[in-house]
């Protein structure tokens, strides 16, 4: 078992040695001085100079590009100059608001769905019809009516994680085993106690699951309708760096919000298996 | 006075023509073991769920202590089949949770000893902090019958509580239940699949006859002293009678009981007289 993990640990760095050095290989910068004329005019117009936008760039860029953002991630030089770690803040910011609002309106709703097999097929069909509107066809609604960028952004991520706890949590919570609902009765449990120290932790894991998806569709979502409205965020970063020609940044960038969404996911994990048990 | 008095229970779904069992009738009295037998489907689920108050019957009263049974009370302590034990809490917090909710005025240390002396009843005192996962099947069983003992109901209900441990825990387990249930003289309905089980245990053994339409057909007193136990048990002619009337209850005449007085079916002391010749059969 431990000596798997090691195994798969050393391919993996095998692996990412081998991706730096044909990226490195395919980047020489011999193939750049035969860019053509036009390429360099291009270049000239965009203010950049040629050495810059020599096609794609090596990886020794990336490099230099991650040290000095994440030498300086709290700088703040006007709008278009801020730190990384400022832009990830608006962004998990954002991201935040809308999955605490999520978590507001899913879990209540959720449990009355899960408890009342009525409702449950009442409001099924809703459901079933909001849930696979990309969150993003929202976004011209949510700017006409809330006219705010951020709060914008917080709705969007609001719409989009808001299903998948939804529906975990009507699912978990319509099938609690019913031994454990027939204990609470011969208990004479009261509804809110039953609630919370039988319905919720038996429907935990499957809540959690919900959640779990959530958080992934709205790091997903963020990142794109930050592009959209721009202003702050990752998103925005993103937008910028590539109006700037400056792909390095960008690269970086998607590098962070790659490691950002694994550290959200693995948190998520977390909570899931301490939430878990076996029957 | 009987302590509960169970009058033409019956019990049809919708859907289905014959209800599964029909004026059922029996009581029970204070401190009374009654074990009731039957093949699988009859219904003696369906009554131990009528009288824990988690199903209504279609038809017939039900009382205990003098008043009505409407609904699952503190009053009755359950054991279900599968143990039913909530898997995210500790053996000691499955306890305590009952408790609890007997007693919500009592404090925590007090809460917690309760719990801690029920399951050290049975046994369990060194399993405390748990996880039921990490329990046998029959210790688990016994985290039940602690949780359904600790509230001190005025009445336990077993569903087949041994039904699926081996014989030899089954065994353990049945002296202990036994020994609890003389030393605090307990009021038990309880359902078995196991003749050796129901004569170990009860004062009196209710034969169910077949579904649909099922009833009570014949009421067995079991005439062996309540300190039996199930070592001497084997060697008391009595208990070899009673076996066999029940055995052969359950192999040729539980299909078709005698049309005896339905409300009230017969006594019988196997134990004390011989057995009639057609008994003998079995
Ligand atoms: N919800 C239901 N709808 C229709 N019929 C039901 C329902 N629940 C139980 N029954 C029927 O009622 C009958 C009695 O069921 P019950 O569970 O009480 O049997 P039992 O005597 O406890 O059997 P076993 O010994 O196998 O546990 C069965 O024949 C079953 O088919
Ligand atoms: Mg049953």
């Amino acid at each position: 078992m431990k000596n798997e993990h090691g195994k798969s640990l050393l391919l993996s760095v095998v692996l990412f040695a081998l991706f730096i050095g044909v990226w490195f290989v395919a980047t020489q910068p011999k193939e750049s001085a035969q860019q053509s004329a036009a390429q360099d005019e291009y270049a000239a117009l965009m203010g950049k100079g040629a050495a810059k936008s020599g096609g794609f760039p090596p990886p020794q860029e990336i490099g230099k590009a991650i040290v000095t953002h994440l030498s300086d991630p709290f700088k703040d030089n006007g709008p278009n100059d801020k730190g990384i770690a400022i832009q990830l803040g608006h962004s998990l910011g954002r991201v935040g608001m809308g999955f605490v609002l999520a978590i507001l309106v899913a879990l209540p709703l959720g449990f009355t769905i899960g408890m009342s097999p009525l409702l449950h097929r009442a409001l099924d069909p809703f459901i079933q019809v909001l849930k696979p509107i990309s969150p993003l066809a929202w976004m011209p609604l949510a700017l006409y009516t809330i006219k705010d960028s951020d709060l914008s952004g917080i709705f969007v991520i609001f719409i989009c994680s808001v299903w998948p706890m939804l529906i975990n949590t009507a699912f978990g919570v319509a099938n609690v085993r019913k031994d454990w609902l027939n204990v609470a009765r011969t208990l004479e449990v009261r509804p809110l106690r039953k609630a919370l120290t039988v319905i919720l932790p038996a429907a935990a894991p499957t809540i959690l699951t919900g959640m779990r998806i959530s958080m992934g569709i709205a790091w997903l979502v963020i990142v794109a309708a930050e592009m959209l409205v721009g202003g702050t965020g990752v998103g925005y970063f993103v937008w910028n760096e590539w109006n700037n020609l400056a792909l390095p940044n960008v690269i970086f960038a998607i590098l962070v919000i790659g490691v950002v969404g694994m550290a959200l996911d693995r948190c998520f994990a977390g909570l899931q298996k301490l939430v878990s048990y076996t029957e | 006075m009987a302590f509960l008095h169970v009058e033409n229970l019956t019990k049809s779904y919708p859907g289905n023509d014959a209800p599964v069992f029909e004026n059922v009738n029996f009581t029970i009295d204070k401190g009374e073991f009654v074990c009731i037998i039957g093949h699988s489907g009859c219904g003696k689920t369906t009554i131990l769920n009528a009288l824990a108050g988690l199903e209504t019957a279609s038809d017939g009263i039900l009382t205990m202590d003098g008043r009505e049974v409407a609904g699952p009370g503190l009053d009755r302590g359950v054991v279900f089949q599968s143990h039913a034990l909530m898997p995210w809490m500790s053996v000691i917090d499955n306890v305590k949770f009952g408790v609890r909710s007997r007693w919500p005025d009592w404090r925590k240390t007090q809460i917690e000893a309760q719990a801690a002396q029920y399951l050290e009843m049975v046994g369990l005192g060194h399993a405390l902090q748990k996880k039921p996962s990490m329990l046998s099947g029959g210790m688990k069983q016994r985290v039940g019958i602690a949780r359904a003992f600790a509230i001190q109901p005025k009445m336990l209900l077993l569903d087949e509580p041994f039904g699926a441990l081996d014989a030899l825990t089954r065994g353990t387990i049945q002296d202990e239940l036994l020994k609890i249930v003389q030393a605090t003289a307990q009021t038990v309905f309880m359902i078995t699949h196991d003749v050796d089980e129901a004569i170990l245990l009860s004062d009196r053994i209710l034969l169910m006859s077949n579904g649909p339409r099922a009833r009570i057909a014949e009421i067995v007193e079991v005439s062996l002293p309540r300190s039996r136990t199930r070592h001497d048990m084997h060697h008391d002619p009595r208990f070899y009678r009673i076996r066999n009337h029940l055995v052969d209850f359950l192999v040729s005449r539980s299909k078709d009981p005698k049309p005896a007085d339905e409300t009230h079916p017969p006594v019988v002391r196997p134990g004390e007289t011989e057995p009639a010749p057609d008994t003998l059969a079995a």
